[in-house]
């Protein structure tokens, strides 16, 4: 059950996010060169890394899915999709708040890093549509797993080949070789992004919780119809989900 | 002759002869991109382009006919049931798979040849270029065709097929896009090609043929199932 823990692991979440932004703004150095406008990073950086993480885990959830033919893991990659296109969304917000601050534009588009993550993001946008087209549940689910690892596999294969088209504004801290962040940066950046996976890894849980109790609700009110209750009432069975079923069979 | 070859030349003949009698896709592909640079020589109202205008304008165009043929690469195995066929007959399912690619290819092959003479007509001063910018075509190609099935083998079933071919392909192709461009500007400057990056390039677009071909392959398997 996945509703399990759900408590302890969103009050962890909580701690850990106020945590890093404890460290953000009350300890961290300002940065040199940008000040204050600089803290975004912490935010925005995370956002981005646990996104594409998501996005990926998506693929192998897809591809276990074929493998096993088994519902959940459709279930879990339609759901880790689904969360890291939500934050997929606030790291283009993030992005562009800093890229205003920063270079005094809300984009720019010969910026290798933006381009790619625009890009990616966009491709993620049709899942939904290309789900909602497909009438057969059973291939629905199928299909969606093809897509999910057609794109995971695209996501590094497109950060490759937008940096082939280089150009420099977008800071690179972790690959430079002249040393990257000083010490304390590091570590508040590492707590930043464990506050952020714990979060994507709640929201999962409670999107998945969710499903669960609906799937279950629907099938309680099928077999009191089958009992012939209500049945002069329209059901919940108007319109078609795009979110897969997770009644157990 | 193995029986995946078998497959694979029996499908390749079937669709080859096909587009023979009907002439469903080439014409139109060709029509199309002709029409786009007629649009784009009085869009952009220049007679010459040159560098990174003329690979953008000969690579837009030749994405958009390639949409065209993608789309319709699986409609007579759907509509006159050529899939149920195909799962009914002993083959190995990828050799279908193989063999649309292969017809992708060859219709986006035809289409170059007669477009890109076209293209130098209307556009290009300097036609040295065009020797080299084959491969970067037969690249691209791959990566199309590979590409192109596993999107319409997943769009035809689905309800809104004409819709969902450019909504899914044009994303995952936008890395391909830039490559091709990129290998092409050098190559279509004003004062002849030089060969800047060149090499990368070739080495992009190869590495995605490459990732592609095989996830096409591996997954194929579950589009057909029903």
């Amino acid at each position: 059950m996945s509703g399990r823990g759900l408590g302890q692991l969103s009050i962890a979440t909580a701690l850990v996010l106020l945590a890093g932004f404890g460290l953000v703004f009350f300890w961290v150095p300002m940065d040199a060169i940008e000040g204050f406008r600089q803290k975004i990073f912490y935010l925005h950086v995370p956002l981005a890394i646990v996104a594409l993480c998501g996005f990926m885990a998506g693929g192998v959830e897809g591809f276990r899915h074929l493998r096993s033919n088994d519902r959940r893991h459709d279930a879990n990659s339609y759901v880790f999709i689904h969360i890291s296109v939500v934050f997929g969304v606030a790291t283009l917000i993030t992005g562009m708040i800093w890229a205003k601050a920063s270079w005094g534009h809300y984009w720019v588009w010969d910026e290798p890093t933006l381009v790619s993550f625009l890009i990616v993001f966009l491709l993620y946008c049709t899942y939904y549509p290309f789900r909602y087209a497909i009438e057969d549940r059973d291939r629905q689910a199928r299909y969606a797993s093809v897509f999910a690892i057609t794109a995971g596999a695209f996501v590094p294969l497109n950060f490759m080949a937008v940096r082939m088209a280089e150009s420099l504004i977008h800071p690179r801290v972790f690959a430079t070789s002249q040393g990257g962040l000083p010490g304390s940066m590091l570590f508040t950046f590492l707590v930043c992004l464990v506050g952020v996976a714990l979060l994507w890894v709640t929201l999962v849980k409670l999107e998945l919780l969710g499903k669960q109790t609906s799937g279950q609700v629907s099938k309680l009110r099928r077999a009191l119809e089958a009992e012939g209750f209500g049945k002069s009432e329209p059901t919940g069975t108007v319109g078609r989900r795009i979110a897969p079923n997770l009644e157990a069979r | 002759m193995t029986p995946f070859g078998q497959a694979f030349a029996a499908i390749v003949a079937k669709d080859l002869r096909t587009e023979l009698r009907t002439m469903r896709s080439l014409p139109a592909m060709v029509l199309f991109a002709v029409t786009t640079f007629v649009i784009f020589r009085f869009g952009l109202d220049r007679t010459a382009l040159s560098g990174s205008l003329a690979s953008g304008v000969i690579w837009t165009t030749l994405l958009f006919a390639a949409v065209l043929g993608i789309n319709r690469i699986f409609l007579p195995e759907r509509e006159e049931g050529g899939f149920d066929a195909f799962r009914l007959a002993p083959v190995d399912r990828p050799a279908l798979f193989a063999a649309k690619a292969a017809v992708l290819f060859l219709y986006l092959a035809v289409l170059e040849v007669i477009v890109v003479p076209v293209f130098a007509v209307f556009f290009l001063q300097e036609w040295s270029g065009l020797a080299p910018m084959i491969v970067v075509l037969l690249l691209t190609n791959l990566g199309f065709a590979a590409l192109g099935t596993l999107i319409s083998s997943m769009a035809v079933n689905s309800r809104a097929r004409d819709l969902l071919v450019p909504l899914l392909l044009l994303p995952l192709v936008v890395p391909l896009m830039i490559a091709a461009t990129g290998a092409t500007t050098h190559l279509l400057d004003a004062g002849g090609p030089s060969y800047d990056k060149f090499g990368t390039w070739l080495l992009v677009l190869g590495l995605y043929d490459g990732i592609f071909c095989l996830v096409g392959y591996a997954v194929f398997d579950f589009l057909l199932e029903d």
